[in-house]
């Protein structure tokens, strides 16, 4: 149904009415486009006992479960990619007296199925996997069907249903028409598979540029409930024609992640001590320079008839 | 090791590049040998000729002049799935007698002593890739007779064979060390001593696996890198030393 309330907003205010504690989150984005900004401000407003669901938890769930928020993780891959560990992840996890976090865990294939089974509102998703594996014995709900045509026994996930799902993107209009560029992961899986969508962008358009494309368009409005305009709201992430990837605090991260204290004095500066990613962007003086993209422009088509 | 394991990769195949090591060497191949390689990574990227070494399997630059850039549901069920991947490159901190790989956890899964990062895309490469290689540093600890997790099957788990678990894949044909290459048995599924780099002795490589490693009939010796192979991974494949330690 389209709805007429304005949906652009501040980052306070897409979090403060959309995610809630206790929710199910997805702050989706596979190495592209991970919305860090939307995480600092969930941590900022305190949220707590989160199931935290994505592909790969990467920094900012690190940093999310290190804040507090998270009560449970859903996840395949949770490692700081190309460099090693998530510290805090690996804190809560290890050990003689058992995870302070609960996890479910499948592999990437299992984590877009769930997303695809969740998009399509339908109650699992069939796959050939797992076999000679010891995943379905970590997690149960992993289970198996056995194919009325064929006989042949397949592995299953459930649907995954988040309560929000955050998207960061290159672009969408006023009414949450976005486009996205470069690795798109499994973002419009996750979008669709939601009940809450906020998309975070770094340009606001007008509706014909989105009209001039319509190919690049990945989340229509009709499913977002919120848009945010916050350039350089994915770094240390990074947005295709936008700017890099911020490698460096990446590698940074193992010696932050590793020790409490100093992952705190991090949170304290960067996250508690900025009001929005204005302000955390002017505490890093010279990153816009060293990381902003070249330019490197596809050649348009004709979409006339 | 890179090398090595990239003279692996013929030129023209189609290869799931993972994380790390074999991120080098595929790219290696492509520098050399394999200039035809098509380099796919989970993130959605194929047919990428990055202009850098990437750091990560989701950097820009696997984008920048791809064949094709698509979402993963596509790369896991209309790539993967569907059989479209020849090789998958493969590394885990634990492999075992069967070439299973654990990067799951060290210790129980309940009460790990080490949580590893766990799947990601290893579990579905290793069971659906027409072969896979694995990459891994030799040690006893690395190599025991039974990985503590089976995230990626081998040639043989919990006791059933590979092909009795109807996996559409070949499995794990090679493994790619730092002392040696160990090489599938095609009647037991068994890792066996195929090849020894140079220096190296047999009972140095048999010290450091946690089973009896038998030899394959002619154990072969590993030709030393090529200069030209050590040139291109130290002054422009890898200046940063990203992969290559030391």
């Amino acid at each position: 149904m389209a709805d007429s309330a304005p949906k652009v907003m501040s980052m306070h205010a897409a979090i403060a009415a959309h995610v809630h504690d206790g929710d199910t989150v997805v702050i989706e984005g596979f190495t592209h486009l991970i919305c860090f900004a939307a995480g600092h401000e969930i941590i900022r407003q305190g949220r707590t006992n989160l199931t935290l669901a994505r592909l790969t938890p990467d920094l900012i769930y690190d940093q999310m479960i290190a804040a507090g928020c998270a009560r449970k993780l859903v996840f395949s891959w949770a490692g700081n990619p190309g460099v090693g560990s998530l510290h805090a992840f690996r804190r809560a996890v290890e050990g003689e007296n058992g995870p302070r976090l609960e996890l479910e865990e499948y592999s990437h294939f299992g984590m877009v199925a769930r997303f695809a089974a969740g998009a399509a509102r339908l109650p699992f998703w069939p796959l050939r996997n797992y076999m000679g594996t010891d995943l379905p014995r970590a997690n149960p709900r992993i289970a198996t069907v056995t194919c009325p045509y064929t006989g042949e026994v397949l592995a299953t996930v459930p649907a995954l249903h988040p309560d929000v799902t955050i998207v960061h993107a290159q672009r969408a209009d006023a009414a949450g028409n976005t486009q996205m560029w470069g690795l798109v992961g499994v973002q419009k899986e996750a979008a669709f598979a939601s009940r809450r969508v906020i998309v975070v962008v770094e340009e606001l358009v007008d509706e014909s540029v989105i009209r001039s494309d319509p190919n690049r368009t990945l989340i229509p409005g009709m499913i977002v409930d919120a848009v945010v305009l916050e350039p350089w709201g994915a770094h240390p992430s990074y947005a295709q024609g936008y700017y890099d990837r911020d490698n460096d605090f990446y590698v940074a991260w193992e010696r932050i992640s590793r020790d409490r204290d100093e992952l705190r004095r991090y949170l304290d500066e960067f996250v508690h001590g900025v009001r929005d990613r204005a302000a955390y962007m002017e505490k890093r003086p010279g990153l816009a320079t060293r990381l902003k993209a070249k330019q490197r422009h596809a050649s348009g088509v004709n979409y006339g008839f | 090791m890179a090398t090595v394991a990239a003279r692996e990769l013929a030129d023209g195949e189609v290869v799931f590049v993972g994380i790390g090591l074999p991120n080098l060497a595929c790219n290696l191949a492509r520098a050399t040998h394999a200039p035809n390689l098509v380099l796919i990574y989970e993130s959605g990227a194929v047919g990428a000729v990055p202009e850098r070494l990437p750091v990560s399997i989701g950097d820009p630059a696997l984008v920048t002049g791809s064949l094709m850039v698509c979402g993963m549901a596509d790369v896991f069920q209309l790539f993967l799935q569907n059989g479209r991947i020849e090789v998958g490159f493969l590394g885990g901190a634990q492999v075992d007698r069967y070439g299973n790989i654990n990067t799951t956890v060290i210790g129980t899964y309940e009460r790990p002593r080490v949580r590893l990062p766990g799947s990601g895309g290893a579990a579905e490469i290793a069971i659906h890739a027409r072969r896979t290689v694995i990459v891994s540093k030799l040690s006893p600890r690395a190599f025991p007779e039974q990985v503590d997790f089976v995230t990626s099957p081998g040639h043989r788990s919990g006791g059933v064979p590979r092909d009795a678990l109807r996996m559409p894949g070949a499995g794990p044909v090679r493994v790619i060390t730092d002392k040696a290459i160990l090489a599938a048995d095609p009647e037991a599924g068994e890792l066996i001593l195929a090849a020894l780099y140079p220096g190296v002795t047999a009972a140095e490589v048999k010290a450091s696996v946690g089973w009896p490693l038998a030899a394959g009939r002619d154990v072969g010796c590993v030709d030393p890198p090529a200069a030209r192979d050590l040139e291109l991974l130290r002054r422009v494949l890898d200046p940063k030393k990203l992969y290559l330690k030391g």
